[in-house]
This record gives structure tokens, sequence and C-alpha cells, in this order.
């Protein structure tokens, strides 16, 4: 089979999988328990690492762009840079990236294991639809801890950022605080939350489609793991120059 | 149903009125193909399975044992052939209606298949929490279960916990919540010592005969064909359950054998007339050699 025949297929089961879970909310029996458990594993357990990278993402970020500024003498906007990039695009993207790593392959994986030792049949065959009580709930978890998580990420980006600003380039902090509010608008708030609930959405089907279609048992399991990081991730960041485009487009009369 | 430890045996009650529902077959295969790619699973088979009846199904690995059961479960869709479970045609079905077909099917996996982060009593619950019972009809249905299958003690432990017999008794129990008038049985023995697995056919045959369940029986393994064709269960004057070998006094007429070669069924019928059976394959395959 050629590598576009494939691409076929695989789309035409990703579709397939989005359309039963979103057939999923609409129709009873709802998993609410299981959608607050995979709201604390997904959202709590990655609470962590993402606000350690946006930490240092936001004190690197001025750690580069300080001195360069200085040199032209745009220091007191080192601020306004940092929460730019940080809102509109490091944020979303970096934390879509980290939850990528730590809750697609554990998706894929978990799903995978199920596949390979039976669970879904069995799920099926006791009259439980595994896509609504397994996908549904995860894509719905995602979707929703994942601007939470964003959100988190910024605002210790932020902090981080200020933090070395004032430690190392002696910035006050009342001035790096302005210059953050400065460079702060709306639109960015607006676009640097519709992206994480796309990129939300993206991992958690990418991660249950390649984590169901596992095959070749436990081999098949870390196949499945790898490919669902890999690919999630990629369409995270091809994906997010598509929504920027669209975002620059539709917001710039007011924001850009 | 279910409970012999404390209550006697008190047989089918009589009537004078014939059950028609008891005429339809339980299931049955009208020239179903199934192939993958270029490779065929299922080549124009047909059989039906009566009520009450134990089918066991005999095969190499790789002949469609395990594939017949998918189909029945509607896991699988064949590509051409009908597949009628108490007369209802279910190929066409979309999957909600599946689920509904699903519930009157009881479903016992190779290796157990219990939901690793679920208990042995949350896996044996597992269809009535989905179908929002009542706490305590739940746990009283899980405990008969478990004693079915001798498994109470187990109760509270994570399937991690549980050695290969004991997940496929779990497994049992899990599939009889419901009370399920058709079982499956995927080679619930493969792996197994001697005496597990003869455990394990003691339930099939307590199924068989004290409870009227239709079922079929993959298996590749003749000490299975053994126990299941030759020895009956019945209830003694105390209550518990005793397995007697047919004989003079009684012919089992309840249980047939189907073996099957690369898709096709090669052979149907009762388990001494498969004895005669004079195919090389057949015969190659009873001895092992």
């Amino acid at each position: 089979m050629n590598l576009f025949a494939k691409f076929l297929l695989e789309l035409q089961g990703v579709t397939d999988l989005l359309w039963r879970a979103l057939k999923g909310l609409r129709k009873r029996p709802r998993y609410f328990p299981e959608i607050i458990q995979q709201l604390d594993l997904i959202g709590v357990g990655s609470l962590g690492i993402v606000l350690l990278t946006g930490f240092f993402t936001g004190g690197v970020l001025i750690l580069q762009t300080f001195p360069t500024l200085k040199f032209y003498g745009l220091h007191m906007s080192a601020g306004q840079g940092v929460a730019t990039s940080l809102i509109r695009e490091l944020g979303p993207v970096l934390t879509a990236l980290m939850v990528a790593g730590r809750v697609g392959s554990a998706i894929a994986a978990e799903l995978g294991s199920m596949v390979v030792s039976q669970q879904i049949d069995a799920m099926r065959a006791l009259g439980t639809s595994p896509v609504r009580k397994l996908v549904t709930p995860r894509i719905v978890a995602l979707v929703i801890a994942l601007p939470l998580l964003t959100i988190s990420a910024d605002v210790l980006g932020l902090v981080g950022g200020g933090i070395v600003a004032n430690w190392i380039f002696g910035m006050e902090v009342n001035d790096y605080v302005n210059s953050v509010r400065n460079g702060v608008a709306a639109g960015d708030l607006i676009g640097g939350m519709i992206k994480p609930l796309v990129f939300g959405f993206i991992i958690g089907l990418i991660a249950c489609y390649k984590g169901l279609s596992t095959t070749g048992g436990t081999v098949g399991v870390g196949r499945s793991t790898t490919s669902a990081v890999v690919t999630a991730s990629v369409v995270v960041i091809i994906s997010d120059f598509f929504l920027s485009k669209i975002l620059v487009s539709t917001l710039s009369g007011k924001v850009f | 149903m279910f409970d012999h430890d404390d209550t006697p045996f008190e047989g089918p009650e009589t009537t004078h009125v014939p059950d028609v529902s008891r005429i339809t077959p339980a299931v049955e295969f009208r020239n179903v193909d199934l192939a993958f790619d270029d490779s065929v699973i299922l080549d124009t088979v047909s059989f039906h399975l009566r009520r009450g009846e134990t089918k066991i199904v005999l095969g190499g690995s790789g002949t469609g044992k395990s594939t017949i059961i998918n189909l029945i479960l509607g896991l699988l869709k064949p590509d051409a052939g009908e597949i009628l479970i108490d007369g209802e045609e279910i190929t066409e079905l979309d999957d909600q209606e599946l689920m509904r077909v699903r519930k009157k099917i009881g479903m016992i996996f190779q290796e157990g298949a219990l939901f690793d982060s679920l208990s042995v009593f949350d896996n044996v619950a597992y269809r009535l929490a989905e179908a929002k019972v009542d706490a305590d009809e739940i746990e009283h249905e899980v405990l008969r279960m478990l004693r079915f299958v001798d498994l109470e003690d187990a109760i509270e432990k994570m399937p991690a916990e549980l050695s290969g017999g004991m997940r496929r008794r779990v497994g049992i129990a899990r599939a009889l919540v419901g009370n399920p008038t058709l079982v499956l049985f995927d080679e619930p023995t493969a792996g197994l010592d001697p005496p597990t697995a003869r455990t394990i056919c003691e339930l099939a045959i307590k199924l068989r005969d004290l409870e009227d369940v239709s079922s079929i029986f993959v298996t590749h393994e003749m000490n299975n064909l053994e126990y299941l064709c030759s020895e009956y269960a019945i209830v003694d004057e105390k209550g518990a359950v005793q397995f007697v070998e047919e004989g003079q006094s009684l012919c089992l007429i309840n249980t047939e054998v189907m073996m099957l070669r690369d898709g096709e069924i090669i052979f149907s019928g009762k388990d001494e007339e498969l004895r005669q059976v004079k195919d090389p394959y057949i015969r190659r395959f009873m001895r092992g050699k």
C-alpha cells in the first residue's frame, strides 16, 4: 500500500472515530465520572511539568532578548516581547507538546494494551461502547484541561521572565509589569485560548485513534505510543501555523 | 439460577404447552463467507446451535474458530451470508442494536480479558454497574456469580494478583452476570494446568446441564472434548453438584462437535462419530501424530 493510500485510510479512521466520539456526547449514557477522572489525570497530573516549562521558557526569552533590546534602547519593552510570544505562540504550543508527550503517550499505551489483551472486545461484548466510555471522556477532558494548563504556563512564563529581568538585568518589577500590560491585548488572549482548544482536540483524537488501532501485541503498543506522540506533535505544529494565519486574518483589524 | 449450595435442584418445570421459541436455533450461520485481503477465513460456513446445546468447535490455529465467535458477537461483519441469533439476523444491525443482542450473550475470552484497573468485584459487577442497577442488587449478584465459580475469597483482589485459572473463572463469572442464554468460550483452557482446565470444563458442563444455557466452546485441546462429551452434571439430594460419566443409563445428546480446517467445516456430529472418521487430518489432530 502506498503512502497516500495509507494516509487516506488513516484519515478515514480518524474521521470515523471523531464522528462516533461526537455522537457519544449526544447520547446516553454519558460518562461524567470518567471525564472528572481524566481531568484529574490529564489536568492536575500535567500541571507540574507545564508550570516548569512555562517558567523557564519565560526566563530564557528575557535572557536572550534583553541584551539585544538594550542595545537598541528598547529594553523597557522586554516584558511586551515575552508576553506576546508566550501568549500567542509559545504558551499554547509548548504546553500542547508537553501534554502530547505525557498524556498522548499514556492514552495510546493504555488503549493499545486494552486492545491487545482483548479488554476492548470484552467491553463491547458486555454491551458498552468503548468510544463512549474511553474516547469521548478523554477528548472532553483534554479540551477542557489544555486551555487551563496553557493559562497556567503563560502566567508562570511571565513570572519567570520577570524574575530573570529583575535579578539578572536589574529591571524594575513595575517597569516589567507595565511593559507586559502594554504587550497584551484582548485578541492575544482570545487567540491564545482558541489554540489550546484545538490542540487538546487533536491530541485526544490522535492518541485514542492510535491506541485503538493497535495491532501486533506488545510490540504494537510501543509502536502506537511512539506514533501517537510524533503524529500529535507534528499535527499540533502544522495546525498552529494555519491557526495563527486564520487568527491574524480574523483579529488583525482589532489587535494585530 | 446458579445457586446450588443451599437450595436443592428442582429441575425444569413441566408443561403441556409446547415452547415454540425452543425450536428456533440459538445461533444459525447461513453460507457465511469472510476474507481478509486475499486470505479466506471462512468459506461458506453453515451450521446451527440448538437451545441448551453445546457445540465444541475444534481446529488448529488460524482455522477460523475464534472468528466464528467474533462474528456471533458482531465484532466482525461477514462478507456474505447470514448470522441469526435467536432467529434475528444480526449482520445488518448497527452498533446500538448489536448492544441489545450482546446482552443475551456471555463471552469468555482466552486470557480472561479482565479490566486491569478494576477489582474482581468491579469486573464481575461491570455489566450491572453500566445498567445503573441498585448497589445492593449488584452485590448480591456478584457474590452469587463468584460463588458459582468458587472464587468468593478473591472478591477484593485486582486482576494482577490472580493466577491464570482464577482470571478465567472471574471472566466466566463476569460473562454470566445478567443470565445470558448463550455463552461463548474462546479457548478458555489454553495454557492452564490439567486440573484447572478440568474446573473450567466443569463450569461449562454445569451451565449446559443445570442452567439450560446454549454454548459454543472453541478449543484445540482434546481433553476438553473428552470431558464435555462424556460427562454430565446432576444435583444430588443434598443439593451438591455431581459430575457423572455417560453410560447405559444416559447418553448425552446435547453436545456436538464441529471441526474446521482452512475456514471450512470438515466434520459435524457427535464425538463418537468423530472418533470413527478415517480422514487423516482429523485422525492426526486427535492423536497429535
